[in-house]
């Protein structure tokens, strides 16, 4: 059928599913189990801002929600035109931050903003300093590990641990060329 | 031989066993069939022969590994006062894993690339090309080291040359029994002379082709076998990781372009058609980096896993002699 849904033009995109998010906090506790990484309280949301009076009001109405309760909230322009909104908790409270990460989300969509959204990330750390993000992909509903352990480099040994550490917990993307860097991301 | 304390996986042990057996019941099927179509067309005495020097050509392939291996590379053994590091390292490793110390070679290529050969573990060498020594740090070469000292203890290059000799007596008889076909159709007087060379053509033909496949997937074995023990012995499976994405050069499965950069191209992503077994798979002499990346990864989380009690603690790994 989905080969008649396509010649036809009616092929449907796939549906985020961002309930998926509030899965993280399991997934971090498994995270520190196995691997010893542990939240740092950092998250990221990932959007191509649209031109217009509704976007921009969309976008006060969201900073507004992420400042409400006092969090340091930060907004990133990065090379490629996309905005980054960076939201900071205490690292203990990964459930606050996921939730603020989803009501972002959810708020772009309601408004109708849902294709310009990209990724949300959650940043992790552990004692050994090395850096670790669960990167959410909006368009595949979907969550990869990024591992960057240099300027262009990635440990991609370490990204296959967490991904089978962490595949009962969440839903992981499969193709592992989907698996896309987010060099330079904020306070990653 | 001196047990040493390289680790086995049962997995792949059962998996490496059954392709050696299908690998030997394949010689002896060939033996059969050729000596039943032979004793039809009166040539029994030829069979066993020409399945005795395909073992002996086996046998001396592997007596000679090291010194035709080592000249094919153009290597030179080099002495601790003119490789220390070199040797320091290896001589580390194989106290490590309670082995005696191969030969120790260097080829003057620039193509980073390691083997290790040689008839047994007191009869082998390593070589290292300078290439290899350039482009790896110091714990990365020693993961390579561990890698190829495990070749050697597991005696690799034996199981590989006797996995083979199906293949080669084989191809013997391909040769052969062309010429057979040609000749033998000459003979019109001996009317089942023709279809006796052609059924040894065939036959032979589909043994090749059979060992062929067994013996590549028989060396990806060892490879990973090689791998998951080379990660055990020097307790750094990240080294190993590192040093293979390296040296293979393979586009890694996971890329490194920027998620931002690829939205554009998003509609036209090509994926493999066919995602688990391709041709390139099957006929590969080592696995891919992908699969091996993986199975590091295994090591890894099994190293650092909180709960102690060694890797013999794991469910798929267990410490013990070799053989």
């Amino acid at each position: 059928m989905s080969f008649w849904k396509s010649l036809l033009g009616k092929s449907e995109p796939k549906r985020a599913n961002l309930d998926a998010l509030f899965s993280l906090p399991s997934a971090a506790i498994t995270l520190q189990a196995s691997l010893g990484f542990t939240p740092t309280g950092v998250g990221s949301v990932c959007f191509r801002a649209a031109e217009g009076a509704a976007f921009a009001g969309t976008r006060a109405e969201v900073t507004a929600l992420l400042r409400a309760d006092g969090t340091h909230v930060t907004e990133d322009t990065d090379e490629y035109g996309y905005t980054w909104l960076t939201d900071r908790h205490e690292p203990s409270d990964l459930t606050g931050l996921v939730t603020e990460l989803h009501g972002v989300n959810s708020t772009l969509e309601a408004h109708g903003f849902g294709p310009g959204l990209l990724c949300s990330l959650v940043h992790f750390r552990d004692p050994a300093e090395r850096r670790l993000a669960l990167v959410y992909l909006y368009k595949q509903g979907t969550f990869y590990p990024f591992a960057p352990s240099g300027p262009q480099q990635r440990d991609n040994m370490l990204e296959i641990q967490v991904r089978d550490a962490i595949a009962g917990d969440l839903p992981i993307e499969r193709e592992l060329s989907r698996w896309l860097a987010v060099w330079g991301a904020p306070e990653l | 031989m001196a047990s040493t304390r390289f680790i086995k996986d049962r997995g792949l042990t059962a998996r490496m066993t059954l392709v050696m057996f299908l690998l030997g019941a394949l010689f002896v099927g060939l033996i059969a069939i050729l000596m039943a179509v032979a004793g039809s067309a009166g040539y029994t005495g030829l069979i066993p022969i020409i399945g005795i020097v395909g073992l002996g050509i086996a046998w001396f392939q592997w007596y000679n590994s090291d010194t035709v291996a080592l000249k094919a590379m153009g290597a030179r053994v080099v002495t601790p006062q003119q490789a220390p590091e070199l040797h320091a390292m290896i001589d580390r490793l194989c106290a490590m894993a309670d082995m005696p110390k191969p030969r120790v070679a260097v080829s003057d290529t620039d193509l980073p690339n390691a083997f290790a050969t040689g008839r047994s573990p007191e009869r082998s060498a390593i070589c290292v090309t300078r290439g290899l020594m350039r482009r790896l740090t110091a714990e990365e070469l020693e993961g390579v080291l561990a890698h190829e000292l495990s070749h050697v203890a597991h005696r690799d290059v034996l199981v590989m040359t006797l996995a083979s000799s199906a293949g080669i007596v084989a191809s013997m008889l391909t040769s052969g029994a062309r010429y057979g076909v040609i000749f033998g159709g000459n003979r019109r007087d001996n009317n089942s002379g023709a279809p006796f060379w052609l059924v040894v053509l065939l036959v032979s033909l589909v043994t090749y082709a059979v060992s062929f496949f067994l013996t590549r997937m028989l060396s990806r074995y060892r490879e990973l076998c090689a791998d998951r023990s080379a990660a055990f012995l020097t307790q750094k499976p990240s080294a190993l990781a590192s040093a293979l994405t390296k040296i293979t050069g393979d586009i890694a499965a996971i890329p490194n372009r920027d998620l931002r950069g690829a939205q554009s191209m998003n509609a036209f992503f090509i994926t493999p058609a066919v995602s688990g077994i391709s041709f390139k798979t099957l006929t590969s002499t080592h696995p891919s980096l992908e699969q091996r990346l993986q199975q590091l990864a295994e090591v890894a989380t099994a190293l650092g896993r909180p709960m102690d009690g060694g890797p013999g603690a794991l469910g798929d790994g267990s410490v013990g002699p070799l053989r």
